[in-house]
C-alpha cells in the first residue's frame, strides 16, 4: 500500500481547556473519500480544526504527504493543499459572492477549479455573483462555501457538517453534486451527523465517540447495530 | 451671544463664508489624521493611542530630511512615507500583533506606552522647542476667488486628503489586498484557512496606515509649528473625524473631518477662544444624535 496522503497518529487536541481528542489514529489514501461520524461533542469538528491547523497539535501527530504539519498555522496548512468547508459556512460578509470565491483561489494553486467551473457546478451563484454573501439562502451560502474551498484546488478537502441547518431537498442536491466535486483524484473527509448520507458517499468511515475512534471500516459493509453502538456508546 | 451684537454687513457675511471654506479645507488635514486610524481600526479593531504621536514623529522625520538633504517638504514625502510604512510593519509584527486578542485592554495599554515613549524620545532628540518645516512660497501662495482668497497649501492638503481617501477606498474594494483586509476583518480564522497569514496582513495594514500618517505629519509640519507634545490633540481630532463619519467608512471620515474643521473655524469666528470647544461640541452633538456616526459601515 502506498503512503497515505494524510495520517493522524495518536492525535490529541484541545478545545480551549478541555481535551476533545484522545489519541486518534486515522489514514486517508490518495483519492479516498472518508466519512467521520459521531454524535454531538464527539470531537468531529475539533478533528477538522486540528487537521486544518486552526487548532495546533504536536507536529508528528498530523503528517501530510510525508510532512509533519501538526504544528503549522492554518495558512501554512492551506498552502500545502488542504481546504476546509467549515461548519456554519463562515462566509465573509463584507465580500460579494464572487469575491468569496476568488479569495479561495488566492494561493494560486493550479488545478481544474476556476470561477467558471464553480459557476457551471452551481449556476445560481453566477446569477448572484455581485450580491453580498449574507443575502443568499442557507443552501446557496453552502454552495459558496464549497466553491470557495474548491477554488484553492486542494488535494484534500474537508467538509464539516455541510448539511447542518439546511432543508432536506437542498441537502439532497448538495450530496448529488458531491461525486462530481470530489472526483479527479481529490481526497475528502466528510463530517456528517446523517449516517446514511455519510456512508453513501464514502468508501470507509470512522466513528468518533468522546474523542476516540470507536469504530472504523468499509462504508458499504458497515453493520447498523455496530454503528449505533459506536455512535451512542450503548452496550 | 456675540453674533447678535453686531449688525451683519456684506463683508461680515463674507467672513462667515470664508470661515466655512477655510474650515472645509482644514477638514482635509483632519481627514488625513483620521484615515490611518480608521484603516487600522477597520482591519484589526485596534485603537491606536499613539496615532497622534506617530503623526508628530512623521513631521520630525520630514524636518530631519529637509534639513539634512535640503529637500522641499513635499519631496521629503518620498522618503518619509516608505520609512513610516516600514516602521509600521515592524511595529505591528514585532509588538502590536502580540497584544491582539479577545481582550481589548492590552493594545490600548501598549499603544499608550508607545505614545509616552515616542513623546519622550522626540523630546530627547529634538527638544521641546516648536519647529516648522519650510515650504517656501507654497506657504503663503493664494488663489483669489471673487472676494475670497484660498491658500494654496490648504487647497493642496484637501486635494491630497481626497486623493488618499479615494485611493484607500479603491484599494479596499478593488484589489486583492483590500479583499484580504476585508476578509481578515470579517473572520480571522476563516481568512487563515484561505492561506492569509493574519500577522502579515495586519503588518501590511499598519504599514499602509503609517504611510498615510506620514503624509498627515508632513502636511501638518508645513502648515503649523509643532513640538513633541502635540500628538494627543491630533489623536483627538482624528478620533472625532472617524466617529463623526461613522466607523469603517473612509468617505465618512472625510465628511467627519470637514464637519470638525468647519465647527472649529466657525467657532473661532464667534470667539477665538471657542475654536477647539466648538469642534468638541459638534462632535458631542453628533454622537448624541447618531451614536454610530453619520455613515456607519460596521454595524456591531
Amino acid at each position: 500500500m502506498p503512503d497515505p496522503l494524510l495520517k493522524l497518529s495518536g492525535l490529541e487536541a484541545f478545545y480551549s481547556d478541555f481535551q476533545a481528542l484522545f489519541g486518534v489514529d486515522l489514514e486517508v489514501a490518495q483519492g479516498e473519500v472518508l466519512a467521520i461520524i459521531g454524535a454531538n461533542g464527539a470531537g468531529k469538528t475539533t478533528l477538522m480544526r486540528a487537521i486544518s491547523g486552526l487548532t495546533k497539535s504536536a507536529a508528528n501527530m498530523v503528517t501530510y504527504s510525508g510532512e509533519a504539519i501538526g504544528a503549522l498555522r492554518a495558512d501554512q496548512v492551506a498552502t500545502r493543499g488542504i481546504a476546509l468547508v467549515p461548519e456554519g459556512r463562515q462566509l465573509f460578509p463584507s465580500l460579494s459572492v464572487e469575491e468569496n470565491l476568488i479569495i479561495g483561489s488566492q494561493l494560486g494553486r493550479k488545478g481544474p477549479w476556476s470561477l467558471n467551473a464553480i459557476y457551471k457546478l452551481f449556476p445560481i451563484l453566477k446569477e448572484r455573483r455581485n450580491q453580498q454573501s449574507t443575502s443568499l439562502s442557507g443552501g446557496q451560502q453552502q454552495m459558496v462555501a464549497i466553491g470557495r474551498a474548491l477554488m484553492a484546488n486542494p488535494d484534500l478537502i474537508l467538509f464539516d457538517e455541510i448539511s447542518l441547518g439546511l432543508a432536506p431537498i437542498i441537502i439532497k442536491d448538495i450530496y448529488a453534486a458531491l461525486p462530481g466535486i470530489i472526483g479527479e483524484g481529490m481526497s475528502a473527509l466528510i463530517v456528517e451527523q446523517d449516517i446514511t448520507k455519510a456512508l453513501s458517499v464514502s468508501r470507509r468511515f470512522y466513528c468518533l465517540q468522546e474523542g476516540r475512534v470507536s469504530l472504523s471500516g468499509a462504508s458499504a459493509t458497515a453493520a447498523r447495530e455496530d454503528i449505533s453502538r459506536a455512535y451512542f456508546g450503548v452496550e | 451671544m456675540k453674533t447678535f451684537r453686531a449688525p451683519i454687513s456684506g463683508s461680515n457675511s463674507l467672513d462667515w463664508v470664508n470661515a466655512i471654506v477655510q474650515g472645509t479645507l482644514l477638514g482635509g488635514l483632519y481627514a488625513l489624521f483620521a484615515a490611518g486610524l480608521s484603516l487600522i481600526f477597520g482591519v484589526m479593531r485596534l485603537v491606536n493611542i499613539a496615532h497622534g504621536d506617530l503623526i508628530v514623529l512623521a513631521a520630525y522625520l520630514g524636518l530631519t530630511v529637509t534639513t539634512i538633504l535640503g529637500l522641499h517638504p513635499l519631496l521629503a514625502l518620498l522618503l518619509v512615507v516608505p520609512a513610516m510604512a516600514l516602521f509600521g510593519y515592524i511595529l505591528q509584527r514585532g509588538i502590536l500583533n502580540q497584544t491582539l486578542g479577545k481582550d481589548i485592554l492590552p493594545p490600548l495599554l501598549v499603544t499608550f506606552g508607545l505614545s509616552v515613549i515616542l513623546q519622550n524620545g522626540l523630546l530627547e532628540i529634538y527638544s521641546a522647542d516648536p519647529q516648522k518645516m519650510n515650504a517656501g512660497a507654497l506657504e503663503t501662495a493664494s488663489i483669489p476667488v471673487g472676494e475670497l482668497s484660498f491658500g494654496v497649501l490648504p487647497v493642496l492638503t484637501f486635494a491630497i486628503a481626497v486623493a488618499v481617501i479615494a485611493a484607500l477606498q479603491w484599494m479596499f474594494y478593488h484589489t486583492a489586498l483590500g479583499r484580504a483586509f476585508r476578509a481578515t476583518s470579517d473572520n480571522q480564522e476563516t481568512a487563515q484557512l484561505m492561506g492569509l497569514n493574519r500577522r502579515h496582513i495586519f503588518g501590511l495594514a499598519m504599514a499602509l496606515a503609517l504611510g498615510v500618517t506620514a503624509i498627515a505629519g508632513i502636511m501638518l509640519g508645513i502648515r503649523t509649528s509643532f513640538d513633541p507634545s502635540i500628538g494627543g490633540g491630533r489623536l483627538v481630532f482624528g478620533f472625532e473625524a472617524v466617529i463623526i463619519g461613522g466607523l469603517g467608512n473612509m468617505w465618512g471620515t472625510l465628511v467627519g473631518g470637514v464637519i470638525l474643521g468647519v465647527a472649529q473655524t466657525v467657532g473661532a469666528k464667534i470667539d477665538p477662544g471657542w475654536q477647539l470647544l466648538a469642534g468638541h461640541i459638534a462632535f458631542l452633538i453628533i454622537l448624541a444624535v447618531r451614536p454610530n456616526g453619520l455613515f456607519p459601515r460596521i454595524s456591531e
